[in-house]
């Protein structure tokens, strides 16, 4: 168990700069996501902690030992690979094993927290067949096994789940929140599902293009979030942004509605509003804030999605709680939930 | 429908086989001869011709070959030197195709595209200078060198095929090994080494067979008698008035025995290893 840090961490390859100003605090027994679209760095940072990439600038601390310069093995940190990595010449015991193996710990010992994982994990009937042999959540359970077998002083995953189908990642999604619970150790986890995130950080870090944009807990992020990147990227379906100028406490739109904010304040610097599908609420033609014609209407059974073509605005995307009755060509009013709008500034950073 | 299809598969399956067995009898048509010719009495071989089937056995070939030859000597260099260039050969290359495999290091196209170009000339042009070589090291008439110019007329070919083999084990395993506490060297040796074991199977048999049926530098390198390779030592029983086909054919056929037997062995890893790099697991 151990606490991470990172101070100002920076990573280039030649000229081209992957990560900058990482300054991140993971606090013993947290789980945090690392959360971003492809290439923003996540798995970069991910292999950094674990000692598979060399850091370029700053500091990695574990346990408050800087570990820059310490090989892999001696960093006591287990991985789950997205590809599980499970070596496939070794039968499922002696890949969870192998840690202690090389480690030249006693064979008892070693037997009996192999036959403990692979009951935590369902996998006692398997430990003797080789990963080929296995399906694809098994083997991502038999990658898992191998990381608890060690009892490391932290836990990191590189998307576990994206190899998996939807069901099974739903389940092995459970499973993971299970294990963080039960063992309590910190783990690092990354990911581009930003229902992965939601679901299982403590806090979530989102990075975009190699820098931090929010640190923050998942309904943080959700209700505060600090830019427009982090507003759209988490929630789904995506937060609806469209272009709009305020004036002291209100929001103008460029088809001429109007939006009152709840509290006073300025809004003179507002150049976009988001608002997210489900603080829409649809009502009838002539009520409203505005009108728009649906173009495109998602019965969920739980939810309903229209798509909303409204002019002078754009395209918005509405979500309803229930099944509501709309239909595709149905002239539709929207009412904005004041208190859930959100406003951007020119360079993105919310109001 | 299914009548017409299945009539279809019919055909397609003996035409299959029909193909199948031309390119068989193609290929081994000429082993066949040599084994026929091995097997015939002197004295028919000339007046039967081209009959398939001799009158006639005898194993009388054998026995001359063995017992009345130098063969026995010839087999045994033949073996040192492919058996000692194949070693030496998959060891390097494994080395090689290793680093080609997962470090970047100043140079590195560089040297495979020296290493394809050694590839582009004929052996026939540089027959002299390694002549000149060799000799300028005293090393004429010995296996050593032998060994030594076999061993780097193979190593491009051998590195490229181990590299091939590295490449297709994913590095993920070797991150892997080393997160669970293995050292570089560690990881190679737990685990990289044992899922090329293939690899290293299919180019020990590709070395073995060049270097044991190569000719033109072992004729050329090698004068004296005792260090003769079995190629060069074939040529023996062609003499200035005559051929001794059957004890030449007879011959042949014991020098097959290694190869096959080789091949044997490993064959369970060349077909596995040829085909592993295809298709990810």
């Amino acid at each position: 168990m151990a606490r991470i840090e990172m101070r100002n961490i920076a990573k280039r390859y030649g000229s081209v700069e992957v990560l900058r100003n990482v300054d991140l605090e993971i606090e013993d027994g947290e789980f945090i996501v690392l959360v971003g679209p492809s290439g923003c760095g996540k798995s970069t940072l991910l292999r950094m902690i674990a000692g598979l990439e060399p850091i370029t600038s700053g500091d990695l601390l574990i346990g408050d030992e800087r570990m820059n310069d310490v090989r892999p093995r001696d960093r006591d940190i287990a991985m789950v690979f997205q590809s599980y990595a499970l070596y496939p010449h070794m039968d499922v015991a002696r890949n969870m094993g192998f840690s202690m193996e090389i480690r030249g710990e006693p064979s008892d010992e070693r037997q009996s927290r192999i036959a403990s994982a692979a009951r935590t994990l369902g996998l006692t009937a398997l430990t003797e067949r080789l990963p080929k042999a296995l399906s694809g959540g098994q083997r991502q359970r038999v990658a898992m096994g191998r990381a608890i077998v060690r009892d490391p002083r932290a836990f990191l995953f590189d998307e576990p789940l994206s190899n998996l189908d939807a069901a099974l990642r739903v389940e092995m999604r459970l499973e993971i929140a299970r294990l963080h619970r039960r063992l309590g150790t910190t783990m690092v986890y990354v990911t581009h599902d930003q229902v992965e995130a939601l679901t299982l950080a403590d806090r979530i870090v989102v990075l975009n293009n190699g820098e931090v944009q929010q640190v923050g807990g998942p309904l943080d992020l959700y209700e505060r979030p600090a830019n427009k990147f982090v507003a759209q990227f988490i929630g789904s379906p995506t937060m609806n942004v469209i272009a709009a100028t305020g004036a002291a406490s209100t929001v103008l739109l460029n088809n001429g509605a109007t939006i009152e904010l709840p509290a006073p304040g300025d809004a003179s610097a507002v150049v976009e509003m988001g608002v997210r599908p489900e603080h829409i609420d649809v009502v009838s033609p002539d009520d409203g804030d505005m009108t728009g014609r649906a173009e495109v209407v998602e019965h969920l059974g739980s939810d309903t999605n229209i798509y909303i073509e409204v002019e002078g605005v754009g395209p918005l995307m509405v979500r309803e709680h229930g099944n509501i009755p709309a239909k595709a060509g149905d002239l539709v009013g929207l009412r904005v939930q004041p208190q859930n709008v959100h406003l951007f500034a020119r360079n993105g950073t919310a109001l | 429908m299914t009548a017409t299809v299945s009539r279809r598969n019919t055909v397609l399956t003996i035409g299959k086989y029909a193909a199948l067995a031309f390119y068989l009898g193609f290929a081994l048509f000429p082993l066949y001869w040599l084994l026929k010719i091995a097997v015939t009495p002197d004295t028919l071989i000339f007046s039967e011709g081209t009959r398939l089937v001799p009158s006639a056995f005898t194993f009388g070939n054998f026995m001359t070959v063995v017992f009345q030859t130098d063969f026995l000597a010839y087999f045994w260099n033949s073996l040192i030197v492919s058996f000692g260039t194949a070693f030496f050969t998959t060891l390097i290359a494994a080395g090689a195709g290793y680093a080609f495999s997962r470090f970047s290091f100043a140079g590195k196209r560089l040297i495979i595209a020296v290493m394809l170009i050694t590839q582009m000339f004929p052996l026939l042009m540089i027959i002299a200078p390694i002549y000149k070589i060799v000799a300028g090291l005293g090393l004429l008439n010995s296996l050593t060198s032998l060994i030594i110019v076999y061993t780097a007329f193979n190593i491009p070919f051998a590195t490229f095929l181990m590299q091939s083999f590295f490449d297709a084990i994913p590095k993920d395993l070797e991150e892997a090994a080393m997160m669970d506490g293995c050292s570089r060297f560690q990881a190679l040796r737990k685990v990289v080494f044992p899922l090329t074991l293939p690899g290293l199977g299919a180019t020990l048999g590709f070395v073995f067979t060049a270097a044991w049926s190569e000719l033109l530098f072992a004729l050329m390198l090698i004068s004296k008698n005792d260090a003769m390779t079995f190629p060069v030592g074939l040529l023996t029983f062609v003499s200035k008035f005559s051929v001794d086909w059957g004890q030449m054919m007879a011959a042949g056929v014991l020098a097959l025995i290694p190869s096959c037997l080789f091949f044997l062995f490993i064959q369970r890893y060349l077909v596995q290893g040829l085909t592993s790099g295809a298709v990810k697991g």
